[in-house]
């Protein structure tokens, strides 16, 4: 018998590797897989709350997530091209211009 | 619109002209000086217009304005017309006038002679808003204005410092005195509720313990203001330094008018000086003096030591101011010891009578000091001149009625108003007379010295062999002072006043030729000792000084001399109680905002900020990752502390 806990339990899990792979990795591309990989983690969780609670309005939640994940999807790549073709670099220790 | 509004027509040409000069002709000498002359005189022929009319019944009410009006202090900027203003504005615009005139002459090519007209009309306005005050702000108002072109006046030649330092010592000092009486003002305000003179006047006739315990407490800040602005004992230490301003500005306000403004105000206020004194607890120990006593004996003592001191001066300029000061000292002395009238209190119009003639013979001495100083090219010591009497004709006779009024000599002016004063001396007690008598051998003495070391003899350097008399504008004013310093002793000014003062009671009106022997009449003995005195004083000075090449009281006084002509050590008496009380305490103030308030205070909360900020920064690497790590560490310590509770 597959419970809750364990759905939850499997979403922990994702969470954390995706948050590991933000933190850790330098390539941006890595990264950016990595923090889909986190959504999906909260997706899982609160498709599973719904499924165990009865209640649709988690699933429909999930759809929007998916469609805006979409969307951030093709501007973040978009972002992470452009800015590869005018510096050459994809990876993260060297976008420091921010630091004051 | 009747005519006693011309009050306001008077008073407001010369704010008109040093506003139209500062704002327009600055730069432009003769306008400027055309501008302010024609204002004063108007504004004399609107008082001479008011004197007519208004002279034996003054009206009532006269336009005012409305000038502050929050809860229960109210008051008005008004005129106040009676025969008291009315005699003080003829003196003020009349012998204003004159020196305007006069000035033209004088500071003829100054690069700021548009400036010197522009503050020569303010202290115009100011003294005539004095003197047409008819409420205590109002006279505070103008009292500070008056301190105010007093400062622009004295500071003239501000590119001297001597002249910068004065214009600042007069100021402060006057501020000094200025404080009590603005302590006195609130003072009578708090208790009775209003500062119009008719009305305290009136709630203090009806009843005179209306201040209580205060009574005399006020009268005596009141009298503060008079000590500073007639610069008397301890606050007489500016007069002198203020004969750094041009001459005709120390003719003007350091002889004529200005410094009279102390007596105006204690003649106009003197119904309550002269209640029955009332004195705090902790003032217990003046219980038996009066605030008049206290006033007389400050005048009398002013002016001896004004008298003794100016004896021993080289500068014509510092003989005149202090024989000034003297003088109003013996003017408040007058004040102090008004007679008792039963009906009406006091009247202090011999005070008031020396003050008038005062005015014209002083101003007129001045004058004839600016005509020599001029002709001299500057040069001011009195050693250094002599044998002027033929050079400068014209200036040499002036002088010479300037000298005899002051000297208190039938018939010019200075003997009957003197009189007038040393009459009350006689019927107020022995002390005073006896010191007024001594002041009159003085003044004399020292005058004369003035005269025939500068006029008499031969002249000892180079510079007044060339002496030439001044240009007629110079002249004339001279002429035209001459008169009322020779007259105005018989024009009946005093029993005009006199009759002011005492509604009627008291000063019959004589003939000319009866005021001539008045003095000798109601008081042969006043009239007897001030004439021995002047007569001792004209053959000491006469036979110590008629051919004298350098002064012979320097060596047989001494040490006396060298303190007399170091003004008995005031100023450095001054100074080292400056260093010792303000000093002190201006040196832990700067302790306390140095190193308190701007160390630990202000630079402390700035200086932690920038520490902290510069910690904070080595935060900030640019590195996302980093970023990411604190952001989720955070979140995870949020989420232990949340979990756990």
């Amino acid at each position: 018998m597959v419970r809750l806990e364990h759905y939850i339990i499997v979403s922990a899990v994702l969470f954390c590797i995706g948050l590991l792979g933000v933190i850790v990795r330098r390539n941006l591309l890595v990264i950016y897989m990595s923090l889909e990989l986190m959504l999906n983690a909260a997706n899982l969780a609160l498709v599973s709350f719904s499924r165990f609670t009865n209640n649709l309005n988690g699933q429909v939640m999930v759809f929007f997530i998916i469609t805006v994940a979409a969307a951030e999807v093709a501007v973040g790549l978009a972002l992470i091209v452009a800015l590869y073709r005018r510096r050459q670099i994809a990876h993260v220790e060297d976008l420091t211009s921010m630091k004051f | 619109m009747g005519l006693e509004n011309l009050a306001w027509v008077v008073l407001l040409l010369p704010l008109i002209s040093a506003a139209v000069i500062t704002l327009f002709t600055l730069r432009n000498p003769r306008p400027s000086a055309q501008i302010s002359i024609v204002a004063v005189v108007l504004s004399f022929v609107c008082s001479i217009v008011l004197y007519g009319v208004f002279r034996q019944s003054p009206p009532t009410y006269a336009a005012s304005l409305n000038w502050l009006d929050v809860g229960p202090l109210h008051f008005d900027i008004a005129p106040r017309i009676d025969a008291f203003s009315l005699v003080m504005l003829l003196i003020v615009s009349g012998v204003g006038g004159i020196i305007h005139i006069y000035s033209f002459g004088y500071m003829h090519g100054d690069p700021g002679f548009g400036r010197y007209f522009a503050s020569l009309s303010l202290s115009t306005l100011s003294m005539l808003g004095i003197v047409l005050a008819s409420n205590f702000v109002m006279m505070f108002i103008f009292w500070e204005l008056v301190g105010v072109s007093s400062y622009l006046l004295i500071g003239f030649w501000y590119q001297r410092p001597s002249a910068a330092d004065a214009a600042k010592k007069a100021f402060i000092t006057n501020r000094l005195g200025d404080f009590g009486f603005l302590l006195g003002i609130i003072l009578i305000w708090g208790i009775l509720g209003t500062v119009r003179f008719d009305e305290l006047e009136a709630t203090l006739l009806k009843s005179p313990a209306a201040l209580g315990i205060w009574t005399s407490v006020a009268g005596l800040l009141i009298f503060c203001g008079a000590v500073g602005k007639s610069a008397q004992f301890p606050l007489h230490v500016w007069l002198p330094d203020a004969m750094e301003g041009p001459t005709p500005v120390s003719a003007l306000i350091h002889a004529a008018t200005m410094v009279a403004a102390g007596v105006y105000m204690l003649c106009r206020v003197i119904f309550l000086l002269a209640l029955p004194p009332v004195w705090p607890d902790w003032l217990g120990f003046l219980q038996s003096y009066s605030v008049l006593d206290i006033i007389a004996w400050i005048g009398g003592f002013t002016a001896l030591l004004a008298a003794l001191i100016a004896i021993q001066q080289n500068d014509i300029k510092r003989v005149l101011a202090y024989s000034t000061l003297s003088q109003l000292g013996y003017m408040v002395m007058a004040v102090g010891i008004s007679q008792s009238n039963p009906v009406s209190g006091p009247d202090p119009s011999p005070a008031m009578f020396h003050l008038s003639t005062h005015a014209f013979f002083k101003a007129l001495l001045f004058l004839a000091a600016g005509s020599i100083i001029h002709s001299l090219h500057h040069e001011q010591n009195i050693w250094r001149m002599g044998g002027l009497r033929y050079k400068m004709p014209v200036t040499y006779w002036t002088f010479l009625i300037g000298t005899l009024a002051i000297c208190g000599i039938p018939p010019f002016s200075g003997f009957f108003s003197k009189d007038d004063i040393l009459a009350s001396a006689a019927h107020h007690g022995v002390g005073l007379f006896l010191l007024a008598s001594l002041v009159a051998l003085l003044t004399t003495f020292y005058i004369f010295r003035l005269f025939f070391v500068a006029f008499a003899g031969t002249a000892r350097v180079e510079l007044a062999q060339h002496a030439h008399e001044s240009p007629k504008v110079m002249t004339w004013p001279l002429v035209l002072l001459a008169i009322p310093s020779i007259l105005s002793g018989v024009w009946g000014i005093d029993s005009y006043l006199g009759r002011f003062f005492t509604r009627g009671e008291a000063g019959h009106e004589y003939g000319w030729f009866e005021h001539l022997l008045a003095p000798f009449g109601h008081s042969p003995l006043a009239a007897a000792s001030s004439l021995v005195a002047a007569g001792i004083g004209i053959s000491l000075a006469y036979t110590l000084y008629r051919r004298a090449v350098k002064d012979p009281l320097v060596d047989a006084l001494g040490p006396i001399a060298r303190a007399m002509r170091s003004n008995f050590y005031f100023d450095e008496l001054y100074a080292f109680l400056i260093r010792c009380t303000h000093e002190l305490l201006a040196r832990t103030a700067a302790f306390i905002d140095r190193v308190l308030i701007e160390g630990f205070g202000v630079r402390g909360i700035s200086g932690t900020t920038d520490i902290l900020g510069r910690a904070l920064r080595l935060v900030q690497t640019g590195n996302l990752q980093t970023y990411t790590f604190l952001f989720a560490l955070g979140v995870a310590i949020i989420l232990v502390i949340a979990l756990k509770h």
